[in-house]
């Protein structure tokens, strides 16, 4: 490989790279809202079976 | 008619297929000039260069939009894309340090007004981020943040114009004012690597919205259920 194409290949792997760690970082990211989403999903079903359960009443 | 939920996926193939494309006409299409070898950078670093001016212009018409019309949702989109230029800027200089340390034997050049501009420019947005995050949310950082953003865009054509005003042409230049100074393949294959960097920067502005927004939605819900 000649110097040349050393820092070519040097060039192309840093935004191979930066890139690759833009992804690593967004998957980091919906990992999180993941997580958020599942413990908000628990709290709305908490708060669904504290809830006093509802009789039908006849009206009028 | 393709949906919203789909256009994502489709940029992302788009982009894929651009970067195939770009990365076979670099380096099997394209005519290695008397630069040799090392101006195979050229087609990465500039359509970069390109892709961070636009991250930054978009920026800076979502603020305006922001402060014109108090848009919902232009404030965060300024926002992201000040964020995508900023990492395109990073890659600008690497990708032209690199050159740089091969053509001239240096990392850096301090007597080069247009390194030294986009160096300015970039330092600009990033200093964005320290103004954002120095205030509190709400319509005060949103409207500071609006104007530190359009006043940045004022750097690009002085970044661009820098190098026909500067003295000593130690950079190259290839975009003159008459026209580029590219034979007819290496114009081509700059042009699909300007498109798929701007495709590239496209699809990681969307993905990065979305995330901000969901993020956003999620903040709201879990309020709702406190």
């Amino acid at each position: 490989m000649t110097s040349a194409e050393k820092y070519v290949t040097a060039a192309y792997l840093v935004v191979f790279v930066v890139v690759l760690l833009y992804v690593l970082i967004m998957a980091t990211k919906v990992a999180r809202l993941e997580r958020e989403v599942a413990e908000l999903e628990e709290l709305a079903r908490k708060r669904r079976a504290e809830e006093p359960t509802r009789k039908a009443v006849a009206v009028g | 008619m393709v949906s919203r939920a789909n256009r994502l996926p489709l940029l992302a193939l788009l982009t894929l297929g651009l970067f195939a494309a770009a990365i076979a006409m670099v380096f099997y299409y394209a005519p290695v000039d008397q630069d040799g070898f090392n101006q195979k950078i050229f087609y990465f670093h500039v359509p970069i260069a390109f892709t961070a001016y636009a991250c930054f212009g978009w920026g800076a018409w979502r603020a305006f939009v922001h402060l014109w019309r108090r848009t919902p949702g232009a404030d965060l989109e300024s926002y992201v894309a000040i964020h995508q230029g900023v990492i395109f800027g990073v890659l600008v200089l690497v990708t032209g340090s690199i050159w740089a340390r091969y053509r001239w034997g240096h990392w850096w050049v301090w007597s080069s007004n247009q390194l030294v501009l986009f160096l300015v420019l970039f330092l600009f947005y990033a200093a964005y981020f320290m103004l954002r995050y120095s205030l509190e949310p709400g319509p005060r950082r949103e409207n500071l943040a609006a104007v530190y953003a359009i006043f940045g865009v004022v750097l690009i054509p002085v970044s661009w114009l820098a190098i026909h005003l500067a003295q000593d042409f130690i950079h190259p230049v290839v975009f003159t004012e008459h026209g580029p100074q590219l034979g007819g393949s290496q114009l081509f294959t700059f042009l699909v690597c300007l498109a798929a960097m701007l495709s590239l920067a496209a699809c990681l502005y969307h993905v990065e919205l979305a995330g901000k927004r969901l993020d956003a939605r999620l903040k709201s819900l879990r309020e709702l259920l406190a």
